[in-house]
């Protein structure tokens, strides 16, 4: 109850001193045009439910009404239906166009969550990926009759090798984690296929949770390497822990700190040294496209987050689309089906047709032939840009990092928020807030929902593990200079407001559709569906 | 929330866990100490072990969440698991609360009492802890 | 070509100096010389909007969508209508846009899009605990493998031959790092072989994998086959077509444990295979062995009413090696078109559809079965999809069809070399009396044709 006391006692505080300089009610996040009893009842679309009400109208069936217990056994059939809810169109309509109002989103304001490249989703790539003859196309349909699909996923397949630096692409799996099971699984197989009987993975201390989480699936131990004071992986560490019993070492490179590790090609040759594979993670390759490829750093097998680099709306948590390539060794075992080209006699078209004939394929990791909308959408980006865009991209990308970098470095910033690894960044950077939450007594949660009040997304929070209080922060190429400003300018006022008074951050957000939410009550005794 | 404390009548293992062992010396009560359930937060789950399983010193016999960690809970010492603090279901808070009585964890059947010789006073646990 | 940035030579200018660099190169200076990329990529060049645009409308025009032939392929997706305003609803830049739900006081909408379609997800497979989605089907169904792993460790995962092929390639792939084993139980007459699976059930079995209806169309009888596997103790997951379930006993009542499936039925588009969702939901007792995310309803500090992500000491991110599943994104636009499409067709609606599927798909399989060189493959109860026999090679059959703007449905003899001309026919609500007659007078046509072409005899 204490807490709800002091979140009162600074509601008050900022309306009544600060008002309405600090809690901005025409922010984005004001948008939701929510009056305050409307915000007090978020209401499902079950409570919105009447009986009678409908918005679907089934078609006429035009054959014979048989009765459908003399077409279905009784005993197979339901006998109460699920309770869906029971609305017109309009109420349908409203009810998620006003929910929606509930969320920040990229296209309305700068959205720096660092590893997770949050840049521009071009809506030429909507209207291409909803072309009849993408949208509407059946995933078993002849490959004679999906010619132009299959040769754009061979041109993705291409353009992905070529960014990479790496000959082999599978376009198959679904999501970055997809693509580092298909990496580990890959890896076992390459061991396994010469008799190789692999024990364990090395994974650095700074680490996706995703990749120790794959290694366990993949059936292996997880090792972890060290961090040197530089950010990269410990080489010492990595001597002692690379021995014939390694099958792998996932890197991410640059790294979770946004740090290149210039070491890289010691690390390949250590890694290659006891027989074991080099696996990229690929979540921050918006670094380098076209600057450095992992293929030349001497990576094995390459994961690419399409919904990362390559554009792909984030959906508010999916979908995505996570491909790999993968050098000679490791080809004749990546997933089946594979798109391939047959040359086609003088004058006429090469044609395009799925693989299935891999004899040593790890086999499938889903349905289908993966995640064909992404695809569309991100070969759009590919082509648009073409190999000078994307550079450029990445360019851009690491000069918005470093310029934001130097303007939290400024004096009123930098006592309480020192970057972790002060040097030059790749494309994003992390900040420690432990001086902030010693000197000011806001951590950095605070900070973090302090800026929702200014109208930003916050950066990614307490992550990397390594850095105590940290703040991950990724702009990306498509954010303007003036947008980085006002942000660097909204993250030192709020430093100033909490040496002033730190428990209006304590207890931000003031002006977003709900408050602080208790998330011990929902993970003591969760409530993960309505009781209907 | 509980203020810091490590009583003088129980013994302490090093990855912070408490012993409170009966008069007789046949069996003990186990729990983890204030400094092990300050940085975890409110605790909103516990994932107890089964009564008759079997505890190996240094060993973790159950894991305690609360909303962004989970930590596994080591034996101080080896034994059958007589009992299991099932309040803690209803109420994981109790952890925070009251670490040393309501918050107690499991009741143990000690297979080798000599192990309380391998443990800590408070003195120095806290002496441990930099305290 | 534009690389949507806004950077002027001024702006890099003042930049760079407030960094304290030279130029962008100073920038990299971080990556040695050795593993510097000299040169351009070899990629066509970047051109403006509307060349991508011709290029790509140039591509599609290449494929033979479901609006350019009447089409009966399913075998896992099927061309149901979806509603305008699904459309309307995904291209709002609100649902479009956002990652996941992370900061939940700008992500409410997000939240409760996940909440209502565990809800909905619940409901249709009566069991309590719904996750908020996974990447499609057979990955689902390797996902459930894994919780069945976690809950009792047991070596010998059996899966019946009436499980989707990919799915069973999926369950074989992973298992290899699972370090389970995975033993196909034979169909028969249709159907999973329920005296196959008892000779094959033991206590070393850990999980029985089934699927509603199976990919031969039948509808099963899962409550028989669950309580074999039951009497070992073993997990039973069901596979399930979402839409079947408005009308068939949901698993949840029948004793399943996990309830999974493709959800691209629900409000997604075809897509050449994705990205649609995987729907996955257990019992209450498999809450905290349950992959990927999940919205729980609380509280906020006013007491106002709010969703957040909850049980994240599941995931990845916190348990690392420990985790349920490696995975860390729903397909939440997906299932986000999952849940307006159950809330557009509705409480009646959703049985409704169910009832006209097995009406009209009764009336198709009488239709097909009549025709000469066409014969049923088995005679089980079906709900929107069936499988035939054809006196004719399928593969040329499949092609004649195709000429005259039908097609008939997916050759099942890749995946089932005992049916080497097999047939699988599928429809939708969309499928009328008229196309489905069409279908009949085409097939049999193409029969006729092919079974003289290859020489076959009346």
């Amino acid at each position: 109850m204490s807490d709800m006391a002091s979140a009162e006692t600074a509601a008050q505080h900022a309306a009544g001193e600060l008002g309405e300089e600090i809690i901005r009610p025409e922010s984005p996040l004001g948008m939701t045009g929510e009056t305050p009893q409307q915000r007090d009842g978020a209401v499902t679309i079950y409570e919105k439910s009447k009986p009678g009400r409908r918005a679907f109208f089934t078609p006429a069936s035009e054959v014979p009404e048989v009765p459908l217990s003399d077409l279905i056994p009784g005993q197979f059939l339901r006998s109460n239906p699920a309770k869906l809810p029971e609305v017109s169109e309009p109420e349908l309509v409203r009810h998620y166009t006003r929910i929606s109002k509930r969320n920040f989103d990229l296209d309305s304001g700068f959205y720096p969550l660092g590893s997770c490249t949050m840049k521009h989703n071009p809506r030429l790539h909507e209207r291409v990926a909803a072309l009849p003859g993408n949208s509407r196309l059946h995933p078993l349909q002849a490959d004679d009759h999906a010619q132009g699909a299959l040769e754009l996923m061979w041109n993705l397949q291409e353009a992905l090798g070529e960014i990479a630096g790496l000959p082999h692409v599978s376009l198959q799996p679904s999501a970055g984690s997809h693509g580092e099971l298909a990496g580990v699984l890959l890896t076992k197989a390459y061991h396994e296929d010469r008799g190789d009987k692999r024990t364990k993975v090395l994974t650095p201390d700074t680490a996706h949770g995703t990749n120790p989480a794959t290694v366990t699936m993949c059936g292996y131990e997880v090792v972890k390497v060290g961090t040197n004071p530089d950010g990269g992986v410990d080489l010492d560490d990595l001597r002692a822990k690379a021995d014939d019993q390694v099958a792998c070492l996932m890197l991410t490179n640059p790294n979770t700190l946004g740090v290149f590790d210039g070491n890289i090609e010691e690390i390949a040759s250590i890694v290659h040294g006891v027989g074991a594979t080099l696996y990229y993670d690929g979540a921050n390759l918006n670094a380098v496209m076209g600057i450095s490829r992992p293929g030349d750093m001497g990576f094995d097998i390459v994961h690419f987050n399409l919904h990362k680099s390559f554009t792909q709306p984030h959906g508010g948590g999916g979908p995505g689309a996570g491909p790999i390539a993968v050098s000679e060794r490791i080809e004749p075992y990546i997933t089946r089906p594979q798109v391939i080209r047959e040359e086609a006699e003088a004058g006429d078209q090469p044609r395009f047709v799925l693989d299935y004939d891999r004899p040593k394929s790890i086999g499938r990791l889903r349905g289908f032939q993966g995640n064909y909308g992404v695809f569309v959408r991100s070969y759009a980006y590919i082509r648009s840009l073409g190999a000078e865009g994307l550079r450029q991209a990445s360019e851009l990308a690491v000069l918005n990092a470093n310029y934001l970098l130097a303007r939290l470095k400024e004096e009123g910033v930098a006592e309480y928020l020192p970057v972790a690894f002060d040097r030059l960044c790749m494309h994003e950077f992390v900040l420690s807030g432990a001086p902030m939450k010693k000197e000011l007594g806001i951590r950095t949660l605070d900070l973090a929902k302090r800026l929702l009040d200014h109208g930003y997304h916050p950066p990614t929070v307490y992550f990397p593990l390594l850095v105590e209080e940290a703040l991950l922060i990724e702009p990306t190429e498509t954010e303007t200079k003036e947008t980085l400003d006002l942000f660097a300018d909204a993250v030192a006022d709020i430093l100033r407001e909490a040496a002033n008074d730190p428990t209006i951050a304590q207890s931000a957000p003031y002006s977003t559709p709900v408050r602080r939410l208790d998330e011990a009550a929902a993970a003591k005794t969760p409530v993960v569906r309505q009781p209907l | 929330m509980s203020e810091a404390s490590y009583p003088k009548d129980l013994l302490y293992h090093q990855e912070h866990d408490w012993v409170r062992l009966d008069p007789a010396g046949e069996w003990a009560t186990f729990g983890i100490t204030w400094y092990a359930q300050d940085p975890l937060g409110e605790v909103v789950f516990y994932d107890a072990p089964e009564v008759g399983s079997l505890l190996t010193k240094d060993e973790s016999y159950a894991e305690i969440e609360s909303v962004k960690a989970v930590s596994d809970v080591f034996a101080p010492m080896s034994g059958e698991v007589i009992e299991v603090n099932s309040a803690i279901a209803d109420d994981p808070g109790v952890i925070n609360d009251d670490p040393y009585g309501d918050g107690w964890l499991v009741k143990v059947r000690l297979s080798s009492v000599e192990e309380k010789e391998q443990l800590m006073d408070s003195a120095a646990y806290q002496a441990l802890l930099g305290q | 070509m534009s690389s949507y940035t806004a950077a002027t030579e001024q702006d890099i200018e003042e930049m760079l100096a407030a960094i304290g660099c030279e130029s962008i190169d100073d920038l990299f200076e971080a990556i040695p010389d050795g593993v510097r990329f000299k040169g351009a990529l070899d990629l066509p060049a970047g051109k403006p909007e509307q060349e991508v645009y011709a290029e790509f409308a140039a591509l599609a025009a290449r494929n033979t969508s479901a609006d350019d032939e009447v089409s009966f392929l399913g075998a896992g997706m099927y061309d149901h209508y979806i509603p305008s305003l699904i459309d309307a609803l995904l291209t709002r830049a609100e649902f479009l846009t956002p990652y996941t739900p992370y900061q939940p006081e700008v992500s409410q909408g997000g939240l409760q899009v996940m909440f209502e379609y565990q809800t909905a997800m619940s409901e249709l497979t009566g069991l309590p605990v719904s996750n908020a989605s996974l990447y499609e089907g057979p990955s689902a169904v390797g996902a459930a493998a894994y919780l069945a792993k976690l809950a009792n460790g047991r070596p010998r995962h059996l899966v019946s031959r009436g499980v989707h092929p990919h799915s069973r390639e999926t369950l074989q792939t992973l298992a290899v790092g699972y370090g389970t084993t995975v033993e196909e139980i034979p169909l028969k007459d249709g159907i999973t072989d329920i005296e196959a699976l008892k000779e094959m059930m033991g206590d070393d079995v850990g999980v029985v994998i089934l699927q509603q209806p199976n990919f031969l169309g039948s509808v099963e009888d899962i409550r028989s086959l669950t309580a074999v596997a039951k009497e070992h103790d073993a997990l039973v997951v069901a596979s399930c077509d979402p839409i079947p379930l408005g009308i068939l006993e949901p698993p949840g009542e029948m004793g399943v444990d996990v309830a999974v499936g493709e959800g691209q039925t629900l409000g997604n588009r075809l897509d050449f295979g994705g990205p649609s969702f995987g729907f996955f939901a257990a019992a209450q007792e498999h809450i905290r062995r349950m992959p990927g995310r999940i919205a729980g309803e609380t509280r906020d500090v006013d007491g106002r009413r709010g969703w957040v992500l909850t049980l994240q000491t599941r995931e990845q991110h916190i348990r690392r090696e420990k985790a349920t599943s490696n995975i860390c994104t729903a397909q939440a636009l997906n299932a986000l078109a999952g849940v307006v499409y159950l809330g557009w067709l509705g409480k009646k609606g959703l049985v409704e559809l169910g009832e006209l599927l097995v009406r009209r798909t009764a009336y198709a399989r009488d239709q097909l079965n009549q025709i000469e060189g066409v014969t049923a493959l088995h005679d089980q109860p079906v709900v929107r999809e069936f499988a035939v026999q054809l006196d004719a090679p399928v593969e040329e059959v499949i092609r004649i069809c195709q000429d005259k703007g039908v097609n008939p449905g997916y050759a099942i003899g890749r995946d089932y070399p005992e049916f080497p001309n097999g047939l699988l026919v599928a429809l939708t609500e969309r499928r009328d009396k008229a196309q489905i007659d069409l279908l009949a007078k085409v097939l049999g046509e193409a029969v006729a044709q092919a079974r003289v072409e290859t020489g076959a005899t009346a």
